[in-house]
């Protein structure tokens, strides 16, 4: 009896002290070219991995982030997974701002048999699908079948391509060339424009002249589609405009001024939040996300802090179905996962899906008088 | 078309020869090959924005940000470049490249990461010529870039400082032999080098923007066009900028523009093939 009590009274702040945090491991490009992603993701995992532990954790545990800046260097990346696995010990890695570093991650957490949710967006990523690896942004193909819905539904079947030099501009040149003909879309011209151009009236003039065009999409990042959309207008070109999620930034619209008046591009639902109308199911969830990141950190949201909310929120919803923090039940349970509302959209992963969004992330936005408004 | 083709050529073909201007100012005083000559096009592009989101009228923003360009120019000759006197052309050279670093590396500082934009100098409606459209900047860029070709000639032709610059270039020696001080020479020509590299970012940026890291590609240009010019030749830099930025322009009009750069870098190495010296450079004589 007293040695029960003895072991009760030795064992039982033993078992709490054992309860040893559930380590988050982050990889994000904070510094360098692609700090506008690493940036907001990181302030985002913060935020809400403070959030959540002062409302008592996860499964009784505390969560503790382990972050590391990989400044969109996929090498460094690879020297941080292999550190947060090792030595750091956690339980999931988020994080690869960009594809270079997800993919430089990929087959360490393979290996180590580890859940890795990327924030990156193109396509390799989940295809072929990888046991351990999900991704939470919407990708660029999914982009061009919005654009080419929204085209035929104005009754636009003959499209011209413009797009940038960049990894993301010949990215989402390649997956709407290859989705083009599916969504009914004829691409009839398809010009391109270097890294630093300052000018792409040539490439334009060609697209005016060549007979039949009926809308133009430009596939771009940075400021040159700002410079497209001038010379768009410049050129009088009246037929109508689009540009890519790439741009889905008030940055787009303050640069292009007047000549962005028009222009469509598919954008997530984050972006415009505020006037979402009251009955969208997704209105919650994004209006609560961009209050709390605005207020905090007093600088506008992005789509990309988002999908580190995506990623955060989603593993924590996988360890509380699957009652632990063990990786290959969280493995599971994020594969299962349907219904999460995020800010991307509505997630239904399944053993062949490991992103899990459709079509109806994106919303298709038009330019008005200097702002954004839905297209219903 | 072909009006369209030649008018965007001609924008692009007189922001590179400012910047290849640049390029052979230095060269010729000092046999640098300066290559923190972009980050002038930057520092003029990025001062002058941040100085009308500041609130100063664009004028005197414009003033203010070449004035902020020749003094960076100064200071990296003093401070950089004159201390390394004696130093091989090539450490040099060098140092121009860690200055570039530099410098882009203070204007995310300084400013921010982001792109910005400058207001056209007189509006954003474009006029129609010759069954082309263009931008009331774009007669800008021709029209300044040309009066300071004019006054660049003017000033090497005309003044003691210019042509005791030209002695420098041509013999060094019998420059310093004949009173020159080649110390301020040397000085004037960063001067001189970044002024103009700042007027060329001042007159691109309402049509392509600035940013922190807009020099790199425009250096670049430049300095193929002063290649294609030849190195050191002052007419020859703006013809090397016109002849490059109408090639790439016809070149993705009527080819293709998936391959615009390489029309560029062909002329230069077809240049360098067959007229070594550039278009218009001076055969340098063997010495034995």
């Amino acid at each position: 009896m007293i040695a029960r009590l003895f072991l009760a009274v030795l064992v039982l702040p033993l078992a709490v002290f054992a309860q040893e945090p559930i380590r988050i491991g982050a990889f994000l490009s904070v510094t360098g070219p692609a700090a506008f992603l690493g940036d907001p993701e990181q302030k985002t995992l913060e935020l809400y991995v403070e959030k959540l532990n002062a409302a008592g954790g996860v499964l009784g545990r505390k969560l503790q982030l382990v972050a590391y800046d990989s400044a969109g260097d996929a090498e460094k990346a690879r020297a941080y997974v292999k550190r947060l696995i090792e030595q750091d010990k956690v339980d999931v890695l988020v994080g690869g701002s960009t594809t270079g570093e997800t993919m430089a991650a990929v087959p360490l957490a393979e290996a180590a048999g580890i859940p890795f949710i990327s924030l990156a967006g193109a396509v390799v990523i989940i295809e072929p699908v990888k046991k351990w690896v999900f991704k939470t942004p919407h990708t660029d193909r999914m982009a061009c079948e919005k654009v080419f819905v929204d085209m035929r539904e104005r009754g636009a079947t003959k499209a011209a391509l413009i797009s940038g030099a960049g990894g993301f501009d010949r990215s989402m040149r390649a997956e709407c060339l290859k989705v083009a003909a599916k969504n009914g879309v004829q691409i009839i011209a398809d010009e391109s424009y270097g890294a630093g151009d300052t000018d792409m009236t040539a490439q334009l003039t060609k697209i005016k002249n060549t007979p039949g065009v009926q809308a133009v999409l430009n596939c771009g990042f940075g400021q040159g589609p700002a410079i497209v959309t001038k010379n768009y207008r410049q050129l009088g070109i009246t037929t109508p405009f689009y540009q890519s999620h790439g741009v889905a930034s008030k940055q787009y619209v303050k640069l292009s001024g007047d000549a962005a008046e028009g222009v469509r591009l598919p954008a997530a639902a984050l972006l415009v939040a505020d006037t979402l109308p009251a009955e969208d199911a997704q209105k919650k969830v994004v209006v609560s996300y961009k209050h709390e990141y605005e207020k905090r950190f007093n600088q506008e949201v992005s789509t990309f802090g988002g999908h580190a909310y995506d990623g955060l929120m989603l593993v924590v919803e996988a360890m509380k179905r699957a009652g632990s923090a063990d990786k290959a039940k969280v493995r599971d349970a994020l594969e299962s996962t349907k219904g999460y509302m995020g800010t991307a959209g509505v997630v239904n992963m399944s053993a062949t899906d490991h992103m899990g969004l459709d079509l109806t992330a994106f919303r298709m936005l038009e330019v008005r008088k200097g702002d954004w408004q839905l297209v219903k | 078309m072909l009006a369209q083709y030649l008018l965007a050529g001609l924008t692009v073909g007189a922001i590179y020869a400012l910047v290849a201007l640049g390029f052979a100012i230095i060269y010729n005083a000092s046999n640098v090959i300066n290559f923190a000559q972009g980050e002038f096009v930057m520092i003029g592009g990025m001062a002058s924005a941040g100085f009308v989101e500041a609130g100063l009228g664009l004028p005197l923003a414009a003033l203010l940000a070449i004035g902020c360009a020749t003094l960076v120019g100064i200071l990296l000759e003093k401070f950089a470049v004159e201390r390394a006197r004696g130093a091989s052309v090539v450490t040099l050279i060098i140092i121009t490249i860690g200055a570039s670093i530099l410098l882009r590396g203070l204007a995310t500082l300084v400013w921010d990461k982001k792109i910005h934009p400058l207001p056209g100098f007189s509006g954003e409606q474009p006029i129609v010529f010759a069954g082309a459209t263009l931008l009331p900047q774009v007669v800008w860029v021709i029209g300044v870039s040309a009066l300071a070709v004019a006054l660049v000639w003017w000033f090497f032709n005309r003044t003691l400082t210019g042509k005791a610059m030209l002695a420098v270039s041509h013999n060094r020696l019998a420059a310093r032999l004949a009173g020159i001080s080649v110390r301020r020479v040397l000085l004037t020509s960063f001067a001189l080098s970044a002024a103009l590299g700042a007027l060329a970012g001042i007159l691109i940026a309402p049509i392509s923007f600035t940013s922190w890291d807009v020099g790199i590609m425009l250096g670049l240009k430049g300095f193929a066009a002063a290649i294609l010019g030849g190195l050191g030749s002052g007419p020859g830099a703006v013809a090397g900028g016109l002849v490059l930025g109408i090639v790439e322009s016809l070149g993705a009009g009527y080819l293709s523009s998936a391959y615009k750069d390489v029309f560029a870098f062909l002329i230069i190495l077809a240049a360098l093939v067959f007229l070594p010296d550039g278009l218009f450079g001076r055969r340098a004589a063997e010495r034995v």
